[in-house]
C-alpha cells in the first residue's frame, strides 16, 4: 500500500514536471504563441476555480452559486494592490494573501448561518451574496467602479502553472484525509454522518471556506494576468460557468475538473471565430454531455495511473 | 443505564413524543414496538441528539445528557443504526467502517475492530473494497450494524433492522443482534416486526401516538391478547 502510494506520487510528480517542460519547449519553439499562452493561462485559472468549487459541490455536496463572488474578491484585492501599492510579483503575493483573508472572512459570514440548515439554502444565499460583493465593488472608489482597473501584467504562465499544482495538491490532500472522508460522508448521508458523531455543520463550513479562499487565488491570478478587471466580468453567470466545469468533469472528481477545464476552455477559444453561433454550439455540447454522460465525463471516479495500467492489462489480455 | 424521563419532542406544532418515560438496564435487549408514526424513530433520534427535545430529560450512565450534541453522545457510548441503513453508498465497505470509528483516535484498536466486524460478518470481508451502494439489502444492514459497532458502543440503538429484508435474513440479523448483546452491548431495538422483536427482547414497550401505552417483559407482551390483536395478526 505504502509502496503504491509513493509510486503514485512519483508518477504524478513526473507528469507535472513533464508537462511543465513540454510547455516550456513549445513556447520556446514558438508553437505556443502569445494567443495560445492566453488560452493556457485561462485554462489554469479555470482549473483552480473548478477544483475549488468541486471541493464544495462535489466532495461535500453543498450547492454554491456564488463562486464568482470569491473570485472577484481575489481579483480586486490583487488589482488594488498592484494599482495603488506596489506592482510586480510582490504586489501579486500581497494581493493573493489579502484576497485569501477577505474571502475567508466573507465565506464564514455566509456559511455560518446558512450551512447550519439542511437543504438548498446555501445556493440561494451564495447567489445573492456573490451579487452583493460585486455591487459593493461597483460602488467603491478604490476599485474605480464600473470602469474597472487597468493593470500592469504581473503574472506569468509559469506562476499560474505552479498555483494550479499547489491548489490541487492542497485540495487532493484535504479530500483524501480523515477530514475529507468526513466531508464525503456529509454528501453521502447527512443524518448518518451526524449519527456517527461528525459535526456536519463544521465540515460544510470548512469545505466552503477552503473553496472560497482558493477561488480568490484564481481571481488574484486573473487580475495579474489579464490587464483589465471590471465588475461585470464576475456576475452570477461567471459562477454558472464554473459550475458547468464541475458538472461537466464529474462532481467529486478532481481529475474530471482538470479535463473539463481544458476541454471547455479550448472549445470556447475555438468557437470565438464563430461568435454568432458560439453559444449555440457551446450549449449543444453541454446538452450532449448530459445526455451521454449524465454524471459528467468521469463521474465520481478519478483518473489514476494504477487504473490506467489495469485497463491496459485488460486490453492486452483481450488481444492475446 | 439509560433513563428517559417525561421526554417530549415537537416538530413545529405537532407533538411527536408526549412525555415518554422509558428505561434500559445494562445488558438488556429492550424492544420498542408500535405502528407507523407512533414516535419510535423520533425517540431514537432524540436519544442520539439528532432532534431537539422540547421537554424532559435523558440520563445515560447516571449523567444527564442535557443538550449534548450527537458528537458528545456518540463519544459517551450511544450509537445508532439508523432506519433504512443509511450507509454511505459511494464509499467502500472499509471506508464506511472507518467512518463509524470517526471519533476514535486509537489506530490499532480501530484496525482490530475492523477485523472483528469482518469476523462477525464474513460477507463484508469478501466485499471490503466494493462500494457500499452495490451491496444487497441484507449486506447493507450488516454494514450499518458493523459501522455502528466500530464506535464501540455501550448502548446500541437499532432502528428497524428488519426493514425490507427476506424472512431468512431477518432471522439472521436477529440472531446477530442477540449475539452482539451476549457479548456485552446493551440494545434498544425499534421494530415493526413485533413477533421477532418480542422473541429476543428481555423487555418491551409499546408506543402509540407518541405515548407509551404498554410495557412488560417480551414474553408477557407476546402472550397478551391486546398485542396479539394489534401487532401479531390475531
Amino acid at each position: 500500500m505504502k509502496y503504491w502510494l509513493k509510486r503514485n506520487t512519483l508518477l504524478w510528480a513526473g507528469l507535472i514536471a513533464l508537462t511543465y517542460l513540454l510547455l516550456h519547449i513549445l513556447i520556446a519553439l514558438g508553437i505556443i504563441n502569445n494567443v495560445y499562452q492566453t488560452v493556457l493561462m485561462t485554462i489554469g485559472i479555470n482549473i483552480i476555480l473548478a477544483v475549488s468549487l468541486n471541493l464544495i459541490i462535489g466532495v461535500t455536496g453543498q450547492f454554491s452559486l456564488g463562486h464568482a463572488g470569491f473570485m472577484v474578491i481575489g481579483a480586486y484585492s490583487c488589482g488594488v494592490i498592484l494599482k495603488h501599492v506596489t506592482a510586480g510579483l510582490a504586489g501579486v503575493f500581497v494581493g493573493i494573501a489579502i484576497g485569501i483573508l477577505i474571502s475567508a472572512a466573507v465565506a464564514l459570514i455566509v456559511a455560518i448561518p446558512t450551512l447550519r440548515l439542511k437543504g438548498d439554502y446555501l445556493a440561494i444565499a451564495t447567489l445573492g451574496f456573490g451579487e452583493i460583493i460585486r455591487i459593493v465593488i461597483l460602488n467603491m472608489e478604490i476599485t474605480n467602479g464600473a470602469a474597472g482597473l487597468i493593470l500592469p501584467k504581473a503574472v506569468s504562465w509559469q506562476m499560474i502553472f505552479w498555483a494550479v499544482v499547489i491548489c490541487t495538491v492542497i485540495i487532493v490532500n484535504f479530500g483524501t484525509s480523515a477530514h475529507g472522508r468526513a466531508c464525503i460522508s456529509v454528501r453521502e448521508d447527512e443524518i448518518a454522518a451526524e449519527a456517527m458523531g461528525i459535526n456536519t455543520t463544521q465540515y460544510k463550513i470548512l469545505a466552503f471556506v477552503i473553496g472560497a479562499m482558493i477561488a480568490s487565488v484564481a481571481g488574484a491570478l486573473y487580475a495579474g494576468a489579464f490587464y483589465v478587471i471590471k465588475p461585470d466580468m464576475f456576475t452570477y453567470s461567471k459562477s454558472i460557468d464554473i459550475l458547468v466545469l464541475v458538472v461537466f468533469g464529474g462532481m467529486g472528481s478532481i481529475t474530471g475538473s482538470f479535463i473539463s477545464s481544458v476541454l471547455v476552455s479550448i472549445l470556447n477559444t475555438a468557437l470565438q471565430q464563430f461568435s454568432s453561433i458560439r453559444m449555440i454550439v457551446y450549449g449543444l455540447a453541454l446538452v450532449a454531455i448530459m445526455v451521454f454522460r449524465p454524471s459528467g465525463l468521469l463521474g465520481r471516479k478519478e483518473f489514476t495511473f494504477s487504473g490506467l495500467m489495469k485497463k491496459l492489462d485488460q486490453k492486452k489480455g483481450a488481444a492475446s | 443505564m439509560l433513563k428517559i424521563n417525561k421526554l417530549s419532542v415537537h416538530y413545529g406544532v405537532i407533538q411527536a413524543l408526549k412525555q415518554v418515560s422509558l428505561e434500559v438496564n445494562a445488558g438488556e435487549i429492550v424492544a420498542l414496538i408500535g405502528a407507523n408514526g407512533a414516535g419510535k424513530t423520533t425517540l431514537l433520534h432524540a436519544i442520539s441528539g439528532l432532534v431537539k427535545k422540547s421537554e424532559g430529560d435523558i440520563e445515560f450512565l447516571d449523567h444527564s445528557l442535557g443538550k449534548a450534541t450527537s458528537r458528545v453522545i456518540v463519544s459517551k457510548g450511544i450509537t445508532q443504526v439508523p432506519e433504512g441503513r443509511r450507509i454511505f453508498p459511494d464509499m467502500s465497505v472499509t471506508e464506511n467502517l472507518l467512518m463509524g470509528a470517526y471519533l476514535r483516535k486509537d489506530k490499532k484498536g480501530i484496525e482490530e475492530d475492523i477485523l472483528k466486524v469482518f469476523e462477525r460478518f464474513p460477507r463484508l470481508e469478501e466485499r471490503k473494497k466494493q462500494l457500499a451502494g452495490t451491496l444487497s439489502g441484507g449486506e447493507q444492514q450488516m454494514l450499518a450494524m458493523g459501522r455502528a459497532l466500530m464506535a464501540r458502543p455501550k448502548l446500541l440503538l437499532l432502528d428497524e433492522p428488519s426493514m425490507g429484508l427476506s424472512p431468512l435474513l431477518v432471522k439472521e440479523i436477529f440472531s446477530i443482534i442477540t449475539e452482539i448483546n451476549r457479548q456485552g452491548t446493551t440494545v434498544l431495538l425499534v421494530e415493526q416486526n413485533a413477533r421477532m422483536a418480542l422473541q429476543i427482547a428481555d423487555r418491551a414497550y409499546v408506543m402509540e401516538n407518541g405515548n407509551i401505552v404498554l410495557s412488560g417483559t417480551g414474553k408477557e407482551l407476546a402472550a397478551s391478547d391486546e398485542i396479539k390483536k394489534a401487532y401479531l395478526g390475531g
